[in-house]
Protein backbone atom coordinates (compact mmCIF):
# COMPACT_ATOMS: atom_id res chain seq x y z
CA UNK A 1 0.00 0.00 0.00
CA UNK A 2 2.88 2.30 0.79
CA UNK A 3 4.32 1.77 -2.68
CA UNK A 4 1.08 2.64 -4.47
CA UNK A 5 0.55 5.68 -2.24
CA UNK A 6 4.06 6.79 -3.10
CA UNK A 7 3.29 6.38 -6.78
CA UNK A 8 0.17 8.53 -6.38
CA UNK A 9 2.24 11.24 -4.71
CA UNK A 10 4.85 10.97 -7.45
CA UNK A 11 2.15 11.20 -10.13
CA UNK A 12 0.60 14.33 -8.66
CA UNK A 13 4.03 15.91 -8.23
CA UNK A 14 4.88 15.14 -11.84
CA UNK A 15 1.59 16.69 -13.00
CA UNK A 16 2.20 19.77 -10.87
CA UNK A 17 5.73 20.02 -12.22
CA UNK A 18 4.40 20.10 -15.77
CA UNK A 19 2.25 23.04 -14.82
CA UNK A 20 4.79 25.06 -12.90
CA UNK A 21 2.72 28.15 -13.63
CA UNK A 22 0.05 27.00 -11.18
CA UNK A 23 2.51 26.74 -8.32
CA UNK A 24 4.12 30.04 -9.24
CA UNK A 25 0.72 31.74 -9.35
CA UNK A 26 0.01 30.76 -5.77
CA UNK A 27 3.31 32.19 -4.60
CA UNK A 28 2.84 35.41 -6.55
CA UNK A 29 -0.63 35.80 -5.06
CA UNK A 30 0.88 35.31 -1.61
CA UNK A 31 3.39 38.08 -2.19
CA UNK A 32 0.86 40.45 -3.75
CA UNK A 33 -1.66 40.12 -0.92
CA UNK A 34 0.99 40.61 1.74
CA UNK A 35 2.27 43.66 -0.12
CA UNK A 36 -1.20 45.19 -0.41
CA UNK A 37 -1.75 45.68 3.29
CA UNK A 38 0.86 48.39 3.91
CA UNK A 39 -0.55 50.22 0.89
CA UNK A 40 -3.91 50.10 2.58
CA UNK A 41 -2.91 50.93 6.14
CA UNK A 42 0.20 53.07 5.84
CA UNK A 43 3.78 51.94 6.40
CA UNK A 44 4.36 53.07 9.97
CA UNK A 45 6.97 50.52 11.17
CA UNK A 46 5.52 49.68 14.58
CA UNK A 47 2.05 49.19 13.16
CA UNK A 48 3.41 46.99 10.38
CA UNK A 49 5.40 44.88 12.79
CA UNK A 50 2.32 44.38 14.95
CA UNK A 51 0.14 43.34 12.08
CA UNK A 52 2.82 41.38 10.22
CA UNK A 53 2.07 37.96 11.75
CA UNK A 54 -1.64 38.23 11.02
CA UNK A 55 -1.18 39.59 7.52
CA UNK A 56 1.35 36.98 6.40
CA UNK A 57 -0.77 34.22 7.89
CA UNK A 58 -3.99 35.44 6.24
CA UNK A 59 -2.17 35.83 2.93
CA UNK A 60 -0.85 32.25 3.21
CA UNK A 61 -4.33 31.05 4.08
CA UNK A 62 -5.91 32.74 1.05
CA UNK A 63 -3.16 31.51 -1.25
CA UNK A 64 -3.64 27.94 -0.02
CA UNK A 65 -7.38 28.32 -0.53
CA UNK A 66 -6.92 29.42 -4.14
CA UNK A 67 -4.98 26.29 -4.99
CA UNK A 68 -7.49 23.84 -3.53
CA UNK A 69 -9.68 23.74 -6.61
CA UNK A 70 -6.86 21.94 -8.42
CA UNK A 71 -6.76 19.10 -5.95
CA UNK A 72 -9.47 16.94 -7.48
CA UNK A 73 -10.71 18.92 -10.48
CA UNK A 74 -8.37 17.51 -13.11
CA UNK A 75 -8.86 13.90 -12.02
CA UNK A 76 -12.61 14.45 -11.81
CA UNK A 77 -12.73 15.86 -15.33
CA UNK A 78 -10.83 13.02 -17.02
CA UNK A 79 -12.39 10.19 -15.06
CA UNK A 80 -9.32 9.06 -13.15
CA UNK A 81 -11.01 10.00 -9.87
CA UNK A 82 -13.70 7.40 -10.50
CA UNK A 83 -10.96 4.87 -11.16
CA UNK A 84 -9.37 5.73 -7.83
CA UNK A 85 -12.71 5.19 -6.10
CA UNK A 86 -13.19 1.65 -7.38
CA UNK A 87 -9.53 0.67 -7.22
CA UNK A 88 -8.33 -1.90 -4.72
CA UNK A 89 -6.09 0.69 -3.12
CA UNK A 90 -7.87 2.21 -0.10
CA UNK A 91 -9.34 5.57 -0.98
CA UNK A 92 -8.17 7.15 2.28
CA UNK A 93 -4.57 6.41 1.37
CA UNK A 94 -5.08 7.87 -2.11
CA UNK A 95 -6.60 10.99 -0.62
CA UNK A 96 -3.79 11.32 1.92
CA UNK A 97 -1.26 10.94 -0.87
CA UNK A 98 -2.90 13.60 -3.03
CA UNK A 99 -3.16 15.94 -0.06
CA UNK A 100 0.50 15.47 0.71
CA UNK A 101 1.40 16.22 -2.91
CA UNK A 102 -0.81 19.31 -2.74
CA UNK A 103 0.99 20.51 0.37
CA UNK A 104 4.39 19.87 -1.21
CA UNK A 105 3.44 22.11 -4.13
CA UNK A 106 1.57 24.78 -2.14
CA UNK A 107 2.02 24.91 1.61
CA UNK A 108 5.70 24.06 1.61
CA UNK A 109 6.71 26.75 -0.92
CA UNK A 110 4.57 29.26 1.01
CA UNK A 111 6.35 28.31 4.23
CA UNK A 112 9.74 28.73 2.62
CA UNK A 113 8.83 32.09 1.04
CA UNK A 114 7.22 33.49 4.19
CA UNK A 115 10.41 34.76 5.89
CA UNK A 116 10.94 37.15 2.96
CA UNK A 117 7.50 38.62 3.56
CA UNK A 118 8.19 38.68 7.28
CA UNK A 119 11.23 40.82 6.57
CA UNK A 120 8.97 43.22 4.65
CA UNK A 121 7.12 43.67 7.93
CA UNK A 122 10.34 44.09 9.87
CA UNK A 123 9.82 40.97 11.95
CA UNK A 124 12.92 40.09 14.02
CA UNK A 125 14.65 36.72 13.73
CA UNK A 126 12.78 34.89 16.55
CA UNK A 127 9.46 35.95 15.01
CA UNK A 128 10.62 34.78 11.59
CA UNK A 129 11.52 31.41 13.09
CA UNK A 130 8.09 31.17 14.69
CA UNK A 131 6.55 32.15 11.35
CA UNK A 132 8.25 29.30 9.52
CA UNK A 133 7.50 26.81 12.29
CA UNK A 134 3.83 27.78 12.58
CA UNK A 135 3.35 27.70 8.81
CA UNK A 136 5.17 24.38 8.55
CA UNK A 137 2.70 22.90 11.04
CA UNK A 138 -0.33 24.87 9.88
CA UNK A 139 -0.24 24.63 6.09
CA UNK A 140 -0.64 20.83 6.07
CA UNK A 141 -3.78 21.33 8.18
CA UNK A 142 -5.00 23.86 5.61
CA UNK A 143 -4.45 21.28 2.85
CA UNK A 144 -6.19 18.53 4.83
CA UNK A 145 -9.25 20.60 5.76
CA UNK A 146 -9.28 22.16 2.30
CA UNK A 147 -9.42 18.71 0.73
CA UNK A 148 -12.74 18.09 2.49
CA UNK A 149 -14.11 21.30 1.04
CA UNK A 150 -12.73 20.55 -2.42
CA UNK A 151 -14.40 17.13 -2.38
CA UNK A 152 -17.72 18.54 -1.18
CA UNK A 153 -17.84 21.18 -3.91
CA UNK A 154 -16.73 18.93 -6.79
CA UNK A 155 -18.67 19.79 -9.90
CA UNK A 156 -21.01 22.25 -8.18
CA UNK A 157 -21.93 25.66 -9.50
CA UNK A 158 -19.65 28.45 -8.34
CA UNK A 159 -17.35 25.91 -6.73
CA UNK A 160 -14.43 28.23 -6.03
CA UNK A 161 -16.32 30.81 -4.00
CA UNK A 162 -18.41 28.14 -2.30
CA UNK A 163 -15.22 26.34 -1.33
CA UNK A 164 -13.87 29.49 0.28
CA UNK A 165 -17.13 30.03 2.15
CA UNK A 166 -17.10 26.48 3.49
CA UNK A 167 -13.46 26.25 4.43
CA UNK A 168 -12.52 29.67 5.80
CA UNK A 169 -14.50 29.34 9.07
CA UNK A 170 -12.81 26.00 9.66
CA UNK A 171 -9.43 27.65 9.18
CA UNK A 172 -9.98 30.04 12.09
CA UNK A 173 -8.31 27.94 14.85
CA UNK A 174 -5.19 27.40 12.73
CA UNK A 175 -5.04 31.11 11.95
CA UNK A 176 -5.53 32.15 15.57
CA UNK A 177 -2.75 29.96 16.93
CA UNK A 178 -0.44 30.28 13.93
CA UNK A 179 -0.47 34.07 13.96
CA UNK A 180 -0.56 33.94 17.76
CA UNK A 181 2.70 32.03 17.84
CA UNK A 182 4.42 34.67 15.74
CA UNK A 183 2.94 37.53 17.78
CA UNK A 184 4.12 35.86 20.97
CA UNK A 185 7.62 35.44 19.57
CA UNK A 186 7.49 39.08 18.54
CA UNK A 187 6.70 40.09 22.11
CA UNK A 188 9.48 37.90 23.43
CA UNK A 189 7.03 35.46 25.01
CA UNK A 190 7.28 31.69 24.71
CA UNK A 191 5.30 30.23 21.87
CA UNK A 192 5.84 26.53 22.43
CA UNK A 193 2.23 26.06 23.50
CA UNK A 194 0.95 27.56 20.25
CA UNK A 195 3.13 25.25 18.19
CA UNK A 196 2.09 22.25 20.27
CA UNK A 197 -1.55 23.12 19.67
CA UNK A 198 -0.89 23.46 15.96
CA UNK A 199 0.73 20.05 16.11
CA UNK A 200 -2.38 18.71 17.82
CA UNK A 201 -4.56 20.19 15.06
CA UNK A 202 -2.28 18.51 12.52
CA UNK A 203 -2.55 15.13 14.22
CA UNK A 204 -6.32 15.50 14.56
CA UNK A 205 -6.84 16.44 10.93
CA UNK A 206 -4.45 13.72 9.72
CA UNK A 207 -6.77 11.20 11.32
CA UNK A 208 -10.18 12.67 10.48
CA UNK A 209 -9.88 14.79 7.36
CA UNK A 210 -9.04 12.00 4.87
CA UNK A 211 -12.04 10.04 6.13
CA UNK A 212 -14.37 13.02 5.63
CA UNK A 213 -12.82 13.68 2.22
CA UNK A 214 -13.44 10.08 1.18
CA UNK A 215 -17.06 10.30 2.28
CA UNK A 216 -17.46 13.53 0.32
CA UNK A 217 -15.82 12.06 -2.79
CA UNK A 218 -18.09 9.04 -2.70
CA UNK A 219 -21.09 11.33 -2.41
CA UNK A 220 -19.89 13.45 -5.31
CA UNK A 221 -19.25 10.51 -7.60
CA UNK A 222 -22.28 8.39 -6.83
CA UNK B 1 -29.51 -0.78 7.16
CA UNK B 2 -32.24 0.92 5.16
CA UNK B 3 -35.57 1.73 6.66
CA UNK B 4 -38.46 2.78 4.46
CA UNK B 5 -40.81 2.39 7.37
CA UNK B 6 -40.11 0.78 10.69
CA UNK B 7 -43.18 -1.33 11.06
CA UNK B 8 -41.34 -4.44 9.94
CA UNK B 9 -39.01 -4.01 12.90
CA UNK B 10 -41.95 -3.52 15.22
CA UNK B 11 -40.93 -0.05 16.39
CA UNK B 12 -43.94 2.17 16.04
CA UNK B 13 -42.07 5.44 15.95
CA UNK B 14 -39.83 4.36 13.10
CA UNK B 15 -42.93 4.34 10.93
CA UNK B 16 -42.66 8.12 11.00
CA UNK B 17 -39.28 7.97 9.32
CA UNK B 18 -41.20 7.83 6.06
CA UNK B 19 -42.13 11.31 4.79
CA UNK B 20 -45.57 9.96 3.97
CA UNK B 21 -46.32 9.26 7.62
CA UNK B 22 -44.42 12.20 9.06
CA UNK B 23 -46.23 14.78 6.93
CA UNK B 24 -49.64 14.57 8.67
CA UNK B 25 -48.02 14.08 12.10
CA UNK B 26 -46.03 17.28 11.70
CA UNK B 27 -49.17 19.10 10.65
CA UNK B 28 -50.99 18.01 13.80
CA UNK B 29 -48.09 18.95 16.10
CA UNK B 30 -47.40 22.45 14.82
CA UNK B 31 -50.24 24.26 16.63
CA UNK B 32 -49.22 22.88 20.03
CA UNK B 33 -45.63 24.03 19.68
CA UNK B 34 -46.74 27.40 18.35
CA UNK B 35 -49.02 27.97 21.35
CA UNK B 36 -46.29 26.85 23.76
CA UNK B 37 -43.88 29.26 22.10
CA UNK B 38 -46.23 32.22 22.53
CA UNK B 39 -47.10 31.37 26.13
CA UNK B 40 -43.48 30.85 27.16
CA UNK B 41 -42.38 34.02 25.37
CA UNK B 42 -45.05 36.05 27.13
CA UNK B 43 -43.93 34.59 30.45
CA UNK B 44 -40.27 35.22 29.75
CA UNK B 45 -40.86 38.77 28.56
CA UNK B 46 -43.04 39.50 31.58
CA UNK B 47 -40.31 38.30 33.91
CA UNK B 48 -37.68 40.14 31.93
CA UNK B 49 -39.39 43.50 31.74
CA UNK B 50 -41.73 43.66 34.72
CA UNK B 51 -40.20 41.52 37.45
CA UNK B 52 -36.44 41.52 36.99
CA UNK B 53 -34.84 44.55 38.66
CA UNK B 54 -32.77 47.19 36.92
CA UNK B 55 -29.10 46.42 36.61
CA UNK B 56 -26.87 48.66 38.68
CA UNK B 57 -24.11 49.11 36.09
CA UNK B 58 -25.83 48.78 32.75
CA UNK B 59 -29.22 50.28 33.47
CA UNK B 60 -32.14 49.14 31.40
CA UNK B 61 -29.93 48.27 28.41
CA UNK B 62 -29.14 44.92 30.00
CA UNK B 63 -32.70 43.75 29.27
CA UNK B 64 -31.46 42.85 25.81
CA UNK B 65 -29.98 39.80 27.52
CA UNK B 66 -33.40 38.13 27.52
CA UNK B 67 -33.20 38.11 23.74
CA UNK B 68 -29.48 37.85 23.06
CA UNK B 69 -28.55 34.89 25.26
CA UNK B 70 -31.49 32.64 24.33
CA UNK B 71 -30.92 33.43 20.65
CA UNK B 72 -27.23 32.52 20.98
CA UNK B 73 -28.06 29.29 22.84
CA UNK B 74 -30.64 28.40 20.19
CA UNK B 75 -28.26 29.10 17.32
CA UNK B 76 -25.71 26.67 18.73
CA UNK B 77 -28.29 24.09 19.75
CA UNK B 78 -29.92 24.09 16.31
CA UNK B 79 -26.56 23.57 14.60
CA UNK B 80 -25.93 20.47 16.71
CA UNK B 81 -29.45 19.17 16.01
CA UNK B 82 -28.90 19.80 12.30
CA UNK B 83 -25.68 17.78 12.42
CA UNK B 84 -27.46 15.01 14.34
CA UNK B 85 -30.10 14.75 11.63
CA UNK B 86 -27.27 14.47 9.14
CA UNK B 87 -25.68 11.61 11.08
CA UNK B 88 -29.08 9.94 11.38
CA UNK B 89 -29.42 10.21 7.63
CA UNK B 90 -26.13 8.38 7.15
CA UNK B 91 -26.99 5.67 9.64
CA UNK B 92 -30.64 5.06 8.73
CA UNK B 93 -30.47 6.16 5.09
CA UNK B 94 -33.82 7.92 5.36
CA UNK B 95 -34.91 10.75 3.07
CA UNK B 96 -36.57 12.57 5.96
CA UNK B 97 -33.31 13.17 7.86
CA UNK B 98 -31.88 15.31 5.09
CA UNK B 99 -35.15 17.18 4.78
CA UNK B 100 -35.14 17.95 8.52
CA UNK B 101 -31.57 19.26 8.34
CA UNK B 102 -32.58 21.51 5.44
CA UNK B 103 -35.60 22.67 7.42
CA UNK B 104 -33.54 23.62 10.46
CA UNK B 105 -30.77 25.59 8.75
CA UNK B 106 -32.64 28.84 7.96
CA UNK B 107 -34.06 29.07 11.49
CA UNK B 108 -30.62 28.44 12.98
CA UNK B 109 -29.16 31.18 10.80
CA UNK B 110 -31.99 33.48 11.87
CA UNK B 111 -31.23 33.03 15.57
CA UNK B 112 -27.54 33.56 14.88
CA UNK B 113 -28.37 36.85 13.19
CA UNK B 114 -30.63 37.92 16.05
CA UNK B 115 -27.85 37.10 18.52
CA UNK B 116 -25.39 39.19 16.51
CA UNK B 117 -27.76 42.13 16.05
CA UNK B 118 -28.84 42.23 19.68
CA UNK B 119 -25.21 41.80 20.70
CA UNK B 120 -24.24 44.84 18.66
CA UNK B 121 -27.05 46.94 20.13
CA UNK B 122 -26.07 45.79 23.60
CA UNK B 123 -22.43 46.56 23.00
CA UNK B 124 -22.95 50.12 21.82
CA UNK B 125 -24.39 51.65 25.01
CA UNK B 126 -22.36 49.34 27.25
CA UNK B 127 -18.92 49.39 25.66
CA UNK B 128 -19.19 52.28 23.21
CA UNK B 129 -18.75 50.45 19.91
CA UNK B 130 -21.24 48.77 17.58
CA UNK B 131 -19.08 45.71 17.25
CA UNK B 132 -17.29 44.14 20.18
CA UNK B 133 -14.73 41.48 19.32
CA UNK B 134 -15.56 39.39 22.34
CA UNK B 135 -15.43 35.62 22.27
CA UNK B 136 -19.17 35.02 22.09
CA UNK B 137 -19.97 37.52 19.34
CA UNK B 138 -16.98 36.46 17.23
CA UNK B 139 -17.93 32.79 17.61
CA UNK B 140 -21.52 33.65 16.66
CA UNK B 141 -20.23 35.39 13.55
CA UNK B 142 -18.26 32.30 12.54
CA UNK B 143 -21.32 30.16 13.30
CA UNK B 144 -23.32 32.36 10.90
CA UNK B 145 -20.71 31.65 8.23
CA UNK B 146 -21.07 27.93 8.93
CA UNK B 147 -24.85 28.11 8.53
CA UNK B 148 -24.59 30.16 5.33
CA UNK B 149 -22.04 27.70 3.97
CA UNK B 150 -24.35 24.77 4.71
CA UNK B 151 -27.30 26.47 3.00
CA UNK B 152 -25.15 27.51 0.04
CA UNK B 153 -23.73 24.00 -0.42
CA UNK B 154 -27.18 22.42 -0.42
CA UNK B 155 -28.44 25.05 -2.85
CA UNK B 156 -25.58 24.42 -5.26
CA UNK B 157 -26.19 20.68 -5.66
CA UNK B 158 -29.14 19.82 -7.87
CA UNK B 159 -29.75 16.23 -6.82
CA UNK B 160 -31.55 16.37 -3.43
CA UNK B 161 -30.13 13.09 -2.13
CA UNK B 162 -26.58 14.08 -2.99
CA UNK B 163 -27.18 17.51 -1.47
CA UNK B 164 -28.45 15.91 1.75
CA UNK B 165 -25.42 13.67 2.09
CA UNK B 166 -22.93 16.41 1.26
CA UNK B 167 -24.67 18.70 3.76
CA UNK B 168 -24.47 15.98 6.39
CA UNK B 169 -20.69 15.66 5.93
CA UNK B 170 -20.29 19.42 6.11
CA UNK B 171 -22.49 19.71 9.23
CA UNK B 172 -20.57 16.90 10.90
CA UNK B 173 -17.21 18.53 10.11
CA UNK B 174 -18.65 21.81 11.36
CA UNK B 175 -20.02 20.46 14.62
CA UNK B 176 -16.69 18.81 15.44
CA UNK B 177 -14.94 22.09 14.73
CA UNK B 178 -17.33 24.37 16.63
CA UNK B 179 -15.83 23.59 20.07
CA UNK B 180 -12.32 23.98 18.62
CA UNK B 181 -13.29 27.29 17.01
CA UNK B 182 -14.91 28.50 20.22
CA UNK B 183 -11.85 27.55 22.25
CA UNK B 184 -9.53 29.30 19.78
CA UNK B 185 -11.63 32.47 19.77
CA UNK B 186 -11.82 32.46 23.60
CA UNK B 187 -8.04 32.23 23.81
CA UNK B 188 -7.61 34.90 21.13
CA UNK B 189 -9.98 37.18 22.97
CA UNK B 190 -8.21 36.96 26.34
CA UNK B 191 -4.94 37.63 24.63
CA UNK B 192 -5.92 40.68 22.63
CA UNK B 193 -8.30 42.45 24.95
CA UNK B 194 -6.78 44.29 27.86
CA UNK B 195 -9.77 44.57 30.13
CA UNK B 196 -12.21 41.71 29.74
CA UNK B 197 -14.74 43.19 27.37
CA UNK B 198 -17.35 40.53 27.55
CA UNK B 199 -21.07 40.43 27.06
CA UNK B 200 -21.31 37.47 29.41
CA UNK B 201 -23.11 38.34 32.57
CA UNK B 202 -21.38 37.78 35.88
CA UNK B 203 -22.43 34.61 37.73
CA UNK B 204 -24.23 36.55 40.43
CA UNK B 205 -27.44 37.10 38.50
CA UNK B 206 -30.77 37.62 40.14
CA UNK B 207 -32.92 34.49 40.03
CA UNK B 208 -35.63 36.31 38.13
CA UNK B 209 -33.12 37.15 35.41
CA UNK B 210 -32.15 33.49 35.06
CA UNK B 211 -35.78 32.41 34.93
CA UNK B 212 -36.51 35.07 32.34
CA UNK B 213 -33.70 33.82 30.11
CA UNK B 214 -34.73 30.22 30.62
CA UNK B 215 -38.35 30.89 29.65
CA UNK B 216 -37.24 32.82 26.57
CA UNK B 217 -34.90 30.00 25.62
CA UNK B 218 -37.72 27.46 25.92
CA UNK B 219 -39.96 29.77 23.89
CA UNK B 220 -37.29 29.95 21.19
CA UNK B 221 -37.04 26.17 21.22
CA UNK B 222 -40.79 25.68 20.83
CA UNK B 223 -40.85 28.28 18.07
CA UNK B 224 -38.01 26.52 16.26
CA UNK B 225 -39.79 23.17 16.41
CA UNK B 226 -43.00 24.70 15.08
CA UNK B 227 -41.31 26.54 12.22
CA UNK B 228 -39.05 23.62 11.28
CA UNK B 229 -42.00 21.23 11.22
CA UNK B 230 -43.86 23.68 8.97
CA UNK B 231 -40.84 24.05 6.72
CA UNK B 232 -40.21 20.32 6.48
CA UNK B 233 -43.80 19.89 5.35
CA UNK B 234 -43.14 22.32 2.50
CA UNK B 235 -39.91 20.49 1.67
CA UNK B 236 -41.71 17.15 1.67
CA UNK B 237 -44.29 18.58 -0.69
CA UNK B 238 -41.56 19.97 -2.92
CA UNK B 239 -39.65 16.72 -3.15
CA UNK B 240 -42.35 14.12 -3.04
CA UNK B 241 -44.97 15.75 -5.23
CA UNK B 242 -44.56 13.12 -7.92
CA UNK B 243 -45.40 10.38 -5.46
CA UNK B 244 -48.82 8.78 -5.52
CA UNK B 245 -49.61 9.57 -1.91
CA UNK B 246 -49.12 13.27 -2.57
CA UNK B 247 -51.46 13.16 -5.55
CA UNK B 248 -54.05 11.43 -3.41
CA UNK B 249 -53.80 14.10 -0.76
CA UNK B 250 -54.61 16.53 -3.52
CA UNK B 251 -51.42 18.40 -2.77
CA UNK C 1 -43.81 46.46 38.53
CA UNK C 2 -40.77 48.32 37.36
CA UNK C 3 -42.30 51.11 35.34
CA UNK C 4 -44.05 54.27 36.46
CA UNK C 5 -45.68 54.95 33.13
CA UNK C 6 -45.88 53.78 29.53
CA UNK C 7 -43.51 56.59 28.64
CA UNK C 8 -40.92 55.25 31.10
CA UNK C 9 -41.38 51.76 29.67
CA UNK C 10 -40.75 52.91 26.11
CA UNK C 11 -37.85 55.08 27.15
CA UNK C 12 -36.00 52.23 28.96
CA UNK C 13 -33.93 54.63 31.04
CA UNK C 14 -32.58 56.28 27.91
CA UNK C 15 -31.72 53.02 26.21
CA UNK C 16 -35.01 52.68 24.38
CA UNK C 17 -33.40 52.76 20.95
CA UNK C 18 -31.16 49.81 21.76
CA UNK C 19 -33.65 47.65 23.63
CA UNK C 20 -36.54 48.15 21.22
CA UNK C 21 -34.15 48.10 18.29
CA UNK C 22 -33.14 44.59 19.33
CA UNK C 23 -36.58 43.20 20.11
CA UNK C 24 -38.09 44.98 17.13
CA UNK C 25 -35.61 43.53 14.66
CA UNK C 26 -36.06 40.08 16.21
CA UNK C 27 -39.83 40.34 15.79
CA UNK C 28 -39.29 41.53 12.22
CA UNK C 29 -36.99 38.58 11.47
CA UNK C 30 -39.54 36.13 12.82
CA UNK C 31 -42.27 37.78 10.77
CA UNK C 32 -40.09 37.58 7.66
CA UNK C 33 -39.34 33.92 8.30
CA UNK C 34 -43.02 33.06 8.62
CA UNK C 35 -44.05 35.15 5.61
CA UNK C 36 -41.27 33.69 3.47
CA UNK C 37 -42.31 30.18 4.41
CA UNK C 38 -45.93 30.91 3.52
CA UNK C 39 -44.82 32.41 0.20
CA UNK C 40 -42.72 29.33 -0.53
CA UNK C 41 -45.70 27.09 0.15
CA UNK C 42 -47.94 29.23 -2.02
CA UNK C 43 -45.47 29.16 -4.92
CA UNK C 44 -45.31 25.40 -4.61
CA UNK C 45 -49.10 25.18 -4.71
CA UNK C 46 -49.18 27.32 -7.84
CA UNK C 47 -46.52 25.15 -9.52
CA UNK C 48 -48.40 21.99 -8.73
CA UNK C 49 -51.81 23.15 -9.94
CA UNK C 50 -50.00 24.36 -13.06
CA UNK C 51 -48.48 20.95 -13.74
CA UNK C 52 -51.71 19.17 -12.91
CA UNK C 53 -53.64 21.16 -15.50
Amino acid sequence: MLASTASIIARDLRLAFRRKGDVAQVLVFFVIVASLFPLGTGAEPNQLRAMGPGVVWVAALLAALLSLGRLFAADYADGSLEQMLIAAHPLAATVAGKTLAHWLTTGLPLTLLAPLLGVQYDLPAPALGALVASLALGTPVLSLIGAVGAALTLGTRGAAVLLALLVLPLYVPVLVFGAGAVSAALAGLPHGAHLSLLGAFLAFSLVFAPWATCAALRIALD
Amino acid sequence: MSLGDGSARGEWWLRYAAPQAFFPLAGRLIPYFAILAVVLALGGLYLGFFVAPTDFQQGEAYRIIFLHVPAAWMSMFLYVVMALWGVLGFVLNTRLSGMMASAIAPTGALFTFIALWSGALWGKPTWGTWWVWDARLTSELILLFLYVGFIALKASIDDPRRADRAGAVLALVGVVNVPIIYFSVQWWNTLHQGASVSLTRSPSMATTMLWGMLLMALAAWMYSIAVCLARVRVIIREREREMAWMQELGQ
Amino acid sequence: MNWGSLQAFLDMGGYGLYVWGSYGVAALCIAIELIALKARARRLGARMTESAS
